[in-house]
């Protein structure tokens, strides 16, 4: 159902009088058979004389009647809506198809239509629809259909093929049963004749009726005396005095009872005047009046708890949340204890609150989701801010290992260093985003965890830094699991976004989108991006030229090939930190062309692993061998030097003669210079 | 008794009448008859002497038809008022949802008052039924005589009205009041059933 009906709006709580009772019957008659009786039927009103009450009403009697019955409530402008929705999804059929398997369909406010020629023709589409298949529609309107402005003719001779009833304004006595139900609603009493005051005013819209019986209440409450019929016209006002004569006779009836049963000579003279003059004696109107109060006072007490219930309803549909369980508890005979429920009702809700408070915190996109309105499935919601917990967890951060001031520095990535340093001074202002574009090692993911790093420190936000596949990954899983709104708010929390390999995203549409859209979220609020790419950005295809075009609008810097003074200040570094500094080793370590600082390394850690191995020393003899495949090494030491030099001791360099005449290290050649690097230098 | 059947939406309501003799119990009844439609209305059931006494005791059922669904049925009892019919007055008493004590208003039946509401008391009590749970309201009536005759309403109060219930002045000879007394003790057997002290 659209809108669920008002609880409170049921033929029981309609007070029918002559003014009304043909639409009653008209009601009824439907919501006992619909689709048979009148169908269309087509009631009319001014405003506040009930239309929706009746409409409702009869939506709950049908439903009362036969459970079973597909009841759709919806008002005209919920009708145009929903079917402008549907449109503009794309859904038109299945927004006529649900209609047609509406048994009883109520459409609110019909006046509406006007001017309004593609709604006319769906309606009358509609109409024809559920007439054929003996489903019936009732419509409610402020004016007659020939008085519906630009009203399709076809649509008019439809409405009049049902029954078109009109409900006009309630008599006196329908105000004054009005006045007195609504009265005893209120657990609010009154002197004989107030209500009947009130009544025989200019006011016949229920809705200013009731308006009048509320500042009567309101009156009173503040004044220590009960008010008088006088004060209540006086107090009522704008209303004058109705002038159809039933005025002043009622009124004494119903207020000077005693001065005409006496003058009937039913009273005797002599009354004490403690005696409460018998209300309507001449007329049976005193059982009526019995009835309708014990019938206020059944409904209040004796299905109280429908009508708590009811209010419930109303008031958390109101705050936009579900009801159906409240709902179910109309539908039984007897709730033991209403309270108890109601208050469980309420504990639900003031959980799914905190629930979505804190969801709020994690994950914003997900604030007014449907898991929190419905207090029937606490399950749904606890599971959905169980997986905003999950995502938010804070994203990959930068290598902790990665440091700026570790970066070695070399005259070729000057340009880089310099954007790096500008960025750390002023995150996300002058260069938004930084890309920066190198080969395989040379330092990119480096530079960029450093910043990365520098900024953490800096601003002390949370830093993503993290690779493409990664981001990519972790959006595929977050679509596997129905999370991505979790997922994309995890990122626009983020201080700063550091994207690795940004040239792997290419042709992945989803992640392009995504990235897309929280490039302008982070760009808006200034916080910083930077991305790598081993590709040009000019010559990375699969990129959309609006995410291109974007990452070109920061800095793009270029980090090129290490260079020898860099090669060499790797070498340097990192013999240093194995405390086997060896200038001889580290120039010919840098002399070695590397086009990338990993290779550098790799070669290194190579001789490193080897004299490891062997237990020797690092050496240039040795990088030769291992990265050169230069053979022989050195011949077999004698145990003793070989001790010795393991001891660290330095030999003489005379070697004692174990065979033949003595032999003086000095004159052999234990070392050959590798000759193609010696070339090779000789070329660069 | 059973006084609300959610499962059959029915609620049933035993009204009892009660009062010393010639208070107007009786009265009371055929007023609420004469006001009742025919169609609302079971036969009343009157049994009385040849003096119009009321030798056993009156009964009258009222139809109030449905109301938020329940069909309501009230069922008007009165006792015979005179003191040697006590074992009647247990009898009509036992189940009752509520009492009406008319008493009579005038000075001289004072002590008769008294002595009915000793013995409603006792009569409840012998069945276990404390009178301060029972709904109960009074009916001071006669108070259409002359006043030098009657007590008024507060001196009625001050007299039986130590618990301060609903109480209503009434002339039932003429209707006056009679509605009232009804609405008042009806609502206050509602009120009791609501709360949930009698379900069925």
């Amino acid at each position: 159902m659209t809108v669920t009906l008002n609880p409170l709006y049921r033929f029981d709580t309609f007070v029918v009088g002559s003014a009304n009772r043909l639409a009653v019957t008209a009601a009824k008659a439907v919501a006992e058979s619909p689709g048979t009786v009148y169908n269309p039927l087509f009631i009319y009103a001014r405003p506040g004389l009930g239309k929706t009450h009746l409409l409702m009403g009869l939506g709950h009697a049908a439903r009362a009647i036969d459970p079973n019955l597909v009841v759709e409530y919806l008002t005209l402008d919920e009708f145009v809506e929903a079917f402008h929705a549907a449109i503009a999804a794309g859904h038109g059929e299945a927004y006529r198809k649900r209609f047609l398997d509406v048994d009883l369909l109520l459409v609110d406010d019909v006046q509406f239509l006007t001017h309004r020629r593609e709604m006319q023709a769906e309606l009358l589409r509609l109409t024809d629809a559920l007439q054929t298949t003996n489903r019936q529609i009732v419509l409610t309107s402020d004016r007659p259909p020939a008085e519906i402005e630009a009203l399709d003719e076809r649509l008019i001779r439809r409405f009049a093929g049902g029954l078109i009833i009109d409900v006009s304004a309630p008599d006196y006595e329908t105000r004054v049963a009005i006045l007195r139900r609504k009265a005893e609603e209120r657990r609010a009493s009154f002197s004989d004749g107030v209500l009947e005051a009130v009544a025989s005013l200019e006011i016949d819209n229920v809705r200013e009726l009731l308006g009048a019986l509320n500042r009567l209440v309101a009156f009173q409450a503040v004044n220590d005396k009960p008010i008088t019929p006088p004060q209540a016209r006086e107090l009522i006002g704008g209303a004058t005095e109705r002038s159809d004569g039933v005025t002043a006779a009622r009124r004494d009836q119903a207020t000077g009872e005693r001065a005409s049963a006496e003058s009937a000579g039913t009273m005797p003279s002599e009354q004490p005047a403690a005696v409460p003059p018998p209300r309507r004696a001449a007329d049976a109107d005193e059982f009526s009046d019995f009835l309708s109060e014990i019938s206020a006072t059944v409904a209040q007490q004796v299905d109280a708890w429908r009508t708590q219930i009811g209010a419930a309803i109303l008031r958390w549909e109101g705050e936009g949340y579900r009801t159906g369980r409240l709902q179910k508890l109309l539908d039984q005979e007897l709730v033991p204890d209403p309270a108890h429920a109601l208050q469980s009702f309420e504990c639900d809700v003031q959980r799914l609150r905190e629930l979505e408070t804190e969801t709020a915190e994690l994950a914003p996109d997900l604030v007014g989701s449907a898991a929190f309105r419905d207090p029937g499935d606490l399950a749904a919601a606890e599971s959905l801010l169980s997986r905003a917990r999950e995502g938010a967890a804070p994203p990959s951060a930068p290598s902790p290992l990665w440091k700026l001031e570790e970066w070695v520095e070399g005259p070729s990535a000057k340009v880089a260093i310099e954007g790096a340093r500008t960025v750390l001074q002023d995150p996300g202002g002058r260069y938004n985003p930084l890309v920066i574009v190198g080969g395989s090692g040379a330092g990119k993911t480096h530079l960029l965890h450093a910043i990365g790093n520098g900024l953490a420190e800096r601003t002390g936000g949370s830093i993503a830094c993290l690779s493409a596949p990664e981001y990519t990954g972790e959006l595929i899983e977050a679509i596997d699991h129905d999370a991505v709104g979790i997922w994309r708010s995890r990122y626009r929390r983020v201080g700063a976004f550091l994207l690795d390999d940004v040239h792997l995203i290419a042709d992945t549409d989803r992640t392009q989108d995504e990235l897309f859209l929280l490039y302008n979220t982070l760009l808006e609020s200034g916080r910083q991006m930077i991305f790598t790419s081993a590709v040009p950005l000019s010559e990375l295809a699969g990129l959309e030229p609006r995410l291109r075009t974007r990452l070109e609008g920061g800095l793009v810097v270029e980090l090129p090939p290490p260079d020898r003074e860099v090669r060499e200040r790797v070498v340097a570094r990192t013999l240093e930190a194995k405390g086997a500094a060896d200038s001889d080793l580290m120039e010919h370590l840098a002399n070695r062309p590397a086009d990338s600082i990993r290779l550098v390394v790799a070669q290194l850690q190579r001789v490193l692993n080897a004299a490891e191995a062997r237990s020797v020393p690092p050496s240039v003899a040795l990088a030769r061998e291992v990265l050169d495949g230069v053979l022989p090494g050195p011949p077999a030491e004698a145990p003793a030097a070989a001790q010795a030099r393991k001891s660290g001791q330095r030999s003489s360099g005379i070697v004692a003669p174990t065979v033949g005449g003595a032999r003086s290290r000095e004159k052999m050649v234990w070392e050959w210079p590798d000759l193609s690097d010696r070339v090779l230098e000789d070329w660069r | 008794m059973s006084l609300v059947n959610f499962t059959a939406r029915e609620i049933t309501c035993k009204i009892v009448y009660y009062g010393p003799g010639r208070s107007g119990k009786t009265t009371n009844l055929q007023y609420v008859y004469g006001r009742v439609p025919e169609s609302r209305r079971g036969r009343m059931v009157s049994l009385a002497t040849q003096t119009d006494r009321t030798l056993f005791f009156d009964f009258l059922p009222l139809e109030l038809g449905s109301i938020s669904g329940f069909t309501t049925k009230f069922q008007l009892y009165t006792v015979p008022g005179q003191s040697y019919y006590n074992a009647t007055r247990k009898l009509v008493l036992q189940g009752a949802d509520g009492v009406v004590f008319v008493a009579d208003s005038q000075a001289r039946r004072f002590d008769d008052n008294l002595e009915s509401l000793q013995n409603l008391q006792d009569n409840l009590l012998s069945q276990g039924v404390d009178i301060r749970q029972l709904p109960v309201v009074f009916q001071y009536n006669k108070q259409d005589l002359p006043r030098d005759l009657i007590l008024t309403h507060e001196e009625m109060d001050d007299a039986l009205n130590f618990r301060s219930v609903h109480s209503f002045a009434g002339d039932a000879l003429h209707g006056s009041g009679v509605f009232e007394t009804l609405r008042g003790i009806s609502e206050l057997v509602l009120k009791r059933l609501a709360a949930g002290a009698v379900v069925g």
